[in-house]
């Protein structure tokens, strides 16, 4: 307990997240309930300090709306491609182990983009080198050089994606560094 | 069944009716992926991502059914906890089948991260061995 406490600020995602769920367990979001699932939060969140998420302190609603769509159709995409490689190739799918190196080095930024390319199509974290920020990635379904390089592509594009949703400012001038290039 | 086929509880029926069997065909797919791929990291490919959408599909047909609104914060959190939970475990099963070599590298087209196993493991020999050869 004797490391520095975070600001309110940077806690507040937290507080306000434990709180929600709190009211989704109960079905029940009238004041008092959610007033006691404030209190239980903070109480929660003095007794069992975890290390404080980094955040960048912004947010910006009107990337993270189109990205969250995009995302769940690629999601839709990922299922039906694996409903047709498991039926259709089976036992003869090739693979591929791909390192795909990130601009980002804070570990919510690698974390997330590890989560969304888990869920879309065909890659799956295999090996986290946090020094580097580099993330390896089994792919499914890879058969040629041109693949892989799309496959990269594609991860850092979406890591740019999540940049612009929640990314630093020092991210986000490497992006239009790299646009201007 | 509704008498009326035009009226909105029927649109709701039907469309919940359709989230449930898409549902339940995308876990279908995870079952036969899970069956039909060669490898362990490919087998996690099919226990990932058709259920994602198959439960989120299903959540969603319950919402619909239930007719009230405070089931949906229910359901929206446990969709959330599985897309949070679901690569975590994931990768911890994948990493360890990478590790223990439960993979058929015939299989794979490339491999970017055996040579930088072999260099730290290779690193780890020379300055006296550790037990895992990895520096992390």
């Amino acid at each position: 307990m004797s490391r520095r406490r975070i600001s309110l600020r940077q806690e507040l995602p937290l507080l306000v997240w434990l709180v929600i769920v709190w009211g989704a367990l109960w079905q029940d979001f009238s004041p008092g309930n959610l007033l006691f699932g404030a209190l239980l939060a903070v109480a929660v969140a003095r007794l069992f300090y975890l290390p404080p998420v980094e955040l960048s302190g912004r947010f910006n609603i009107l990337f993270a709306i189109p990205f969250a769509l995009v995302f769940l159709g690629k999601v839709a995409a990922a299922s039906a491609q694996l409903l047709y490689l498991a039926v259709a190739r089976g036992p003869r799918v090739t693979n591929a182990v791909v390192a795909v190196p990130l601009r980002s080095r804070q570990d919510l930024m690698v974390t997330a983009t590890g989560h969304v390319i888990s869920l879309i199509p065909g890659s799956l974290v295999v090996e986290v080198d946090r020094s580097t920020s580099t993330l390896y990635l089994h792919a499914l379904n890879i058969s040629s050089a041109q693949r892989v390089q799309a496959l990269k592509q594609e991860v850092r594009s979406i890591e740019a994606g999540l940049i612009r949703i929640m990314g630093t400012k020092e991210e986000l001038e490497t992006l239009r560094m790299e646009a201007a290039a | 069944m509704n008498p009326d086929p035009t009226s909105p509880d029927a649109w709701v029926d039907m469309l919940s009716a359709v989230f449930m069997i898409v549902g339940a065909i995308m876990s279908l797919g995870a079952a036969i992926g899970l069956l039909r791929f060669p490898d362990l990291l490919s087998r996690m490919h099919a226990a990932t991502k058709p259920q994602v959408l198959g439960l989120f599909l299903l959540l969603a047909s319950i919402g619909l059914q239930m007719r009230t609104w405070w089931v949906w914060p229910v359901l929206l959190v446990a969709w959330i906890f599985q897309l949070l939970t679901a690569p975590v475990s994931a990768h911890m099963v994948g990493r360890a089948g990478y590790r223990t070599k439960h993979l058929h590298r015939e299989l794979l087209t490339s491999d970017e991260l055996e040579a930088v196993v072999q260099k730290a493991a290779a690193r780890a020999a020379r300055e006296g061995g550790s037990d895992d050869g990895r520096g992390d």
